[in-house]
């Protein structure tokens, strides 16, 4: 055994061992197949795969090693020093192994592969093709089972084509942790199949699998692109086409913030289904269900082709661009020299249509004005952002993936991470798994998320999280023995602090935070939900940030900007957030506003937002797809997809993840559209290119001034009555997000929604579990099954936008407020509920959106 | 001066030779019996679809005039034997070589090629074959898809079958638009081949 010394002063051990010949020398553990190769070897095999555990259960990659009396699965054989082995290329007792395996492979596999939607890409195809015997010698009856058999609506298993090479369950168990797919069976008749009746799913997996479908993993559609032979296919790209029949073309997810690298594949102009694309730094080579299914949100019959202009009479009309883009610019300058106009981008925008809204906004429109944030929010954000977010980048010492993965404890707050950041859970999961890292995370109760990541629940009220984060920095022993753990956790060498959005909208939260951090020295990374959030930090989608993380109170910074820019000056007035720019725009003292993607049922509360945008003078829209903000605005100006547009977006971690446009449509990204804006106006704001834009953001001359860390108190937390209770809520990754529109077998994977309260709590009204519960406001109700969970007393949580349970739009509020709860226990209130959720759930959306339909309709409901 | 006298002689040794002009389009002469025309998408003998979409015939195109789309069949609505069926399936005639490489690929002999070879149109569109045009015609005792299995229980029963009981590409050798041409001719008693 030699030791070597590696480049970045790792001392590591390595044995030296010859592969057909060739000598080479691997760190010790390497095994064979990947040392076979690193020199160009290929060893055909199915069961491997690089990020799961060895199985040796295909024995396809058998090669010969001198001193053993039989081949050896090179999948499985770690190298030793001095060990010779002979692979298939040199070695006839392992050519003829492998032949003979492939062969016992073949006996149950039928040859279907023209109907077979893995032909063509099949690496059973492929190897028997290159690896096996020319001739069959099998001549009996095949076995039969019935195809397919639909273990999602989403995947579908045909059991006569699986070698049972194990790759399916063990991505489950050990990457996805969900289990919902095993073997069954003995000897000949042994199948990879679902617990149809769940017995072993207990606890909150038996929650999530009330359906019964036990196949809801979010995670479930990785499984169909690594099955080596087609036995899982997915429903939705079932026949649909051929691998020679695709282009694919590399992006980037715009689902959430993880920035996962993804593969489009199209053909003849329409996407036919995305695959994971293979990034180790960033999401290995696994994605969402969302990520893979959720791509035909722009092409339904909702999607705005033509710009629209409101005329005198008030009607809406379809017009040319050039009429569209002067009205929108005379409308725009009126509206600019009368009162204002306010900005807001939503969150789903590109870090070039970012940078374009936040200098249209400084340049044409001279305001501050301008927020990106479409959900509850505060100005303790603000700040917070501005120190702990904008400018940081893993090139600058922000935490990564790897980070995460290798740190010895992990602390959550106010982020469920499989709900809010799918890949970032898989790596919290992965790093429990192999480095032992202990997850703590701050939320009502354990969900999935927390158990499959062996995580422990430091349980709170919302609203009480900022107080517990506070009792963790400071000396005193921790208020229960898991917040003990935590507070001694998260002061190890290399600790991380991860906190979500909905932290914003705790009073003090983000200030504990930063408290917490700076105190312990945690390393601290904010994740936001939307894959747009992060960019538009950085862009200077801020009221209080300019572009490159410049404070706007900064004189110099504002300076050097403007001569960046070559204007005169920049606006030096601090502006108004979103919720601040709403109420302006309703009492009118703003004149008008430019709104991009946004949803008012996004926001804390869709009424006043929707009233807002009525009440104002001029209202300008940049949309994807018809809607509450276009049918309102006095001009709509329709921009692209990301899969028709190039961009970029900043994931969590502050990495660029740029991509190129997929389809070209010709359709045009907001910051051309601002760009066209802004020229009509007589300014030129340059933002045309998205390479131009991205050449201008890089050329941003740097700046160090650092806002200071927000200091915020807590607030007084509610105290409810009985029959109250305080309301907790997050977004399930699978619900009425209008980016899950036209996917339908997607969303009957969705979690069913559900009331969750501590037994007490339930109790207290008489519920027993599964009871309907009615949470309330005066504003609406919402009702839906109770499952009883440990949890705090009087804390009652909701998903947040899922069927059945739209709580922003119907009950006018959000985690944090207090609201009525009660048991109804009616009947006809059970089965109106699971209407909604069923009729939702299924998904088949129409023009203006399954979202919508389901909204209204709730609400006009319950308002009765 | 012989000359002149020389070429009235070609032409008057030829009219005496036996002449090759072919008097088409009045008389249409059988092609050999292997010539590559246009395609026929043929059936099972109860009028269920051969073609399954597996595409390979536009795989192994040369020229990509090929367009498969393959479908699910169902219970309810079902075109094939088998769980697959091409739902949309169009062959553009103004790249077909005629090679035949498609039916060498075809897994199933449901691509065939017939004899026919008046393609020509003044449209493009229209030298785009959709699958009803290609289609072979419903002979009797063949129902107009979708229905279910008549020939048996699943697909096996119609792939082990097949040999002795082949089904039928006959009739589909011309296009609707030629046959509707040809019957007028017909009609106007000026021949036409038959």
């Amino acid at each position: 055994m030699t030791v070597t010394q590696q480049k970045d002063g790792e001392i590591v051990e390595t044995v030296t061992l010859t592969i057909d010949g060739i000598e080479t020398t691997v760190p010790k553990g390497t095994l064979v197949i990947r040392a076979a190769e690193a020199l160009g070897i290929a060893i055909p095999r199915f069961c491997d795969h690089p990020l799961l555990d060895p199985a040796g259960a295909c024995r396809q990659c058998l090669v010969e090693v001198e001193g053993q009396r039989k081949p050896m699965t090179s999948c499985t054989t770690t190298c030793t020093d001095g060990m010779v082995v002979k692979t298939q290329l040199t070695s006839p007792v392992a050519r003829k192994a492998q032949e003979g395996i492939m062969e016992f492979l073949l006996i149950n596999h039928p040859l279907d592969c023209p109907i077979c939607d893995k032909g063509g890409e099949c690496p059973l195809q492929n190897q028997a093709m290159s690896n096996g015997r020319s001739d069959s010698r099998f001549v009996e009856e095949k076995r039969k089972y019935p195809t397919p058999l639909a273990i999602s609506t989403q995947v579908l298993l045909d059991r006569e084509r699986c070698v049972l090479c194990q790759r399916c369950t063990r991505f489950s168990e050990e990457i996805a942790g969900d289990p919902f797919i095993d073997l069954m069976e003995r000897g000949a008749a042994e199948q990879i199949g679902v617990f149809s009746d769940t017995p072993y799913l207990e606890g909150d997996h038996a929650a999530t699998n009330t359906s019964g479908d036990p196949f809801n993993s979010y995670y479930s559609g990785n499984t169909i692109q690594i099955c080596p032979v087609g036995a899982l296919t997915g429903s939705d790209y079932r026949f649909h086409s051929r691998p020679f029949d695709l282009v694919s073309t590399p992006s980037i997810n715009e689902h959430d913030a993880g920035g996962d690298a993804i593969r489009v594949d199209h053909r003849r102009g329409s996407v036919m289904r995305r695959l994971s694309g293979e990034d180790s730094a960033v999401n290995e080579e696994w994605i969402s269900d969302k990520t893979r299914f959720a791509f035909r949100y722009a092409n339904g019959s909702d999607r705005l082709v033509y710009p629209r202009v409101r005329d005198e009479d008030g009607t809406l009309r379809e017009t040319s661009w050039s009429e569209a883009l002067l009205v929108a610019a005379e409308g725009l300058a009126a509206a600019r020299d009368n009162g204002g106009v306010g900005v807001l981008t939503g969150g789903r925008v590109t870090v070039e249509d970012a940078y374009a809204y936040a200098k249209f906004a400084r340049v044409a429109l001279a305001t501050n004005d301008v927020d990106f944030r479409v959900r509850p929010h505060s100005a303790e954000e603000t700040a917070f952002l501005a120190d702990y977010a904008a400018g940081v980048s893993p090139n600058n010492g922000g935490v990564t993936y790897t980070d995460v993965e290798q740190a010895p404890a992990v602390l959550l707050v106010g982020l469920e991470a499989e709900e809010e950041a799918p890949s970032l859970f898989l790596r919290l999961r992965k790093g429990n798994r192999k480095h032992g890292l202990r997850l703590f995370s701050v939320q009502p109760f354990a969900s999935p998320g927390v158990t499959k990541a062996n995580g422990t629940l430091l349980p709170v009220v919302p609203g009480g999280e900022a107080e517990l984060l506070t009792a963790l920095a400071g000396d005193a022993i921790g208020p229960s023995a898991e917040a003990e753990q935590a507070r001694s956790a998260v002061r190890t060498d290399g600790a991380i602090i991860l906190v979500g959005e909905r932290l914003a909208a705790v009073p003090g939260g983000l200030s504990a935070a930063a408290l917490l951090a700076d105190t312990t020295g945690a390393r601290l990374a904010w994740v936001p939900r939307r894959a747009g959030d992060r960019g538009a930090v950085d862009a200077g989608c801020l009221p209080t940030l300019l572009p490159g993380a410049r404070p706007v109170s900064d004189l110099s910074g504002r300076v050097e900007l403007a001569s960046y820019w070559g204007v005169d000056s920049l606006p030096s007035a601090p502006g108004r957030d979103t919720a601040e720019m709403l109420v302006a725009a309703a009492t009118g003292q703003l004149a008008g506003l430019v709104v991009g993607g946004v949803d008012p049922g996004d926001l804390p509360d869709p009424a006043a937002a929707e009233q807002a945008m009525e009440a104002v003078g001029f209202l300008v829209s940049l949309e994807l797809r018809d809607g509450w903000v276009p049918q309102h605005a006095n001009v709509v100006l329709p921009v692209a997809p990301v899969v028709e547009k190039a961009g970029s977006f900043l994931n969590w971690e502050g990495r660029l993840r740029i991509f190129d446009t997929v389809l070209s449509t010709g359709a045009m990204t907001d910051a051309r559209v601002l760009n066209s804006i802004a020229d009509e106006m007589g300014i030129a704001l340059g933002t045309g290119d998205p390479r131009r834009i991205r050449a201008e953001l890089a050329g941003l001359p740097a700046h160090e001034v650092r806002p200071t860390p927000p200091s915020y108190p807590a607030a007084e937390l509610p105290k409810p009555d009985a029959g109250q209770a305080v309301l907790a809520s997050w977004h399930h990754l699978l619900d009425l997000g209008s980016l899950q529109d036209n996917a339908e077998f997607l969303a009957g994977t969705a979690r069913p929604a559900v009331v969750r309260l501590s037994a007490a709590t339930a109790a207290e009204i008489g519920a027993q579990d599964g009871a309907q519960v009615t949470v309330s406001t005066e504003r609406g109700a919402i009702t839906l099954p109770l499952r009883i969970s440990a949890m705090p007393d009087r804390v009652v949580w909701l998903p947040t936008n899922s069927a059945g349970s739209t709580v922003r739009r119907t009950l006018g509020t959000d985690a944090g407020a207090v609201v009525s709860i009660r048991t109804d226990g009616g009947a006809r209130q059970a089965g109106d509920g699971a209407g909604h959720g069923t009729g939702d759930g299924a998904g088949h959306s129409t023009a203006d959106g399954a979202g919508h339909g389901a909204r209204h309709a709730q609400s006009t409901e319950e308002d009765q | 001066m012989f000359e002149p006298i020389k070429g009235f002689g070609v032409s008057l040794a030829n009219m005496f030779k036996p002449h090759v002009t072919e008097k088409y389009p009045e008389k249409m002469r059988p092609t050999a019996p292997r010539y590559h025309g246009r395609h026929i998408l043929n059936r099972h003998p109860d009028g269920l679809e051969k073609c399954v979409g597996c595409e390979l015939c536009a795989w192994a195109c040369p020229a990509d005039a090929i367009y498969v789309e393959g479908a699910d069949n169902t219970d309810e609505e079902r075109y094939s034997p088998g769980e697959r069926y091409a739902g949309t399936y169009q062959i553009n005639y103004l790249r077909c070589i005629f090679c035949g490489l498609c039916i060498e690929a075809c897994p199933t002999r449901s691509l065939t090629m017939s004899n026919e070879y008046e393609l020509a149109n003044d449209s493009r569109q229209d030298l785009i074959f959709t699958k009803e045009q290609l289609l072979a015609p419903l002979l009797p005792g063949m129902e107009q898809p979708p229905h279910p299995l008549r020939l048996g229980d699943d697909e096996q029963d119609y792939y082990v079958g097949a040999m002795q009981n082949p089904g039928a590409s006959a009739g589909a050798e011309y296009s609707p638009q030629q046959e509707s041409a040809r019957e007028t001719a017909a009609k106007q008693g000026n021949g036409g081949a038959a």
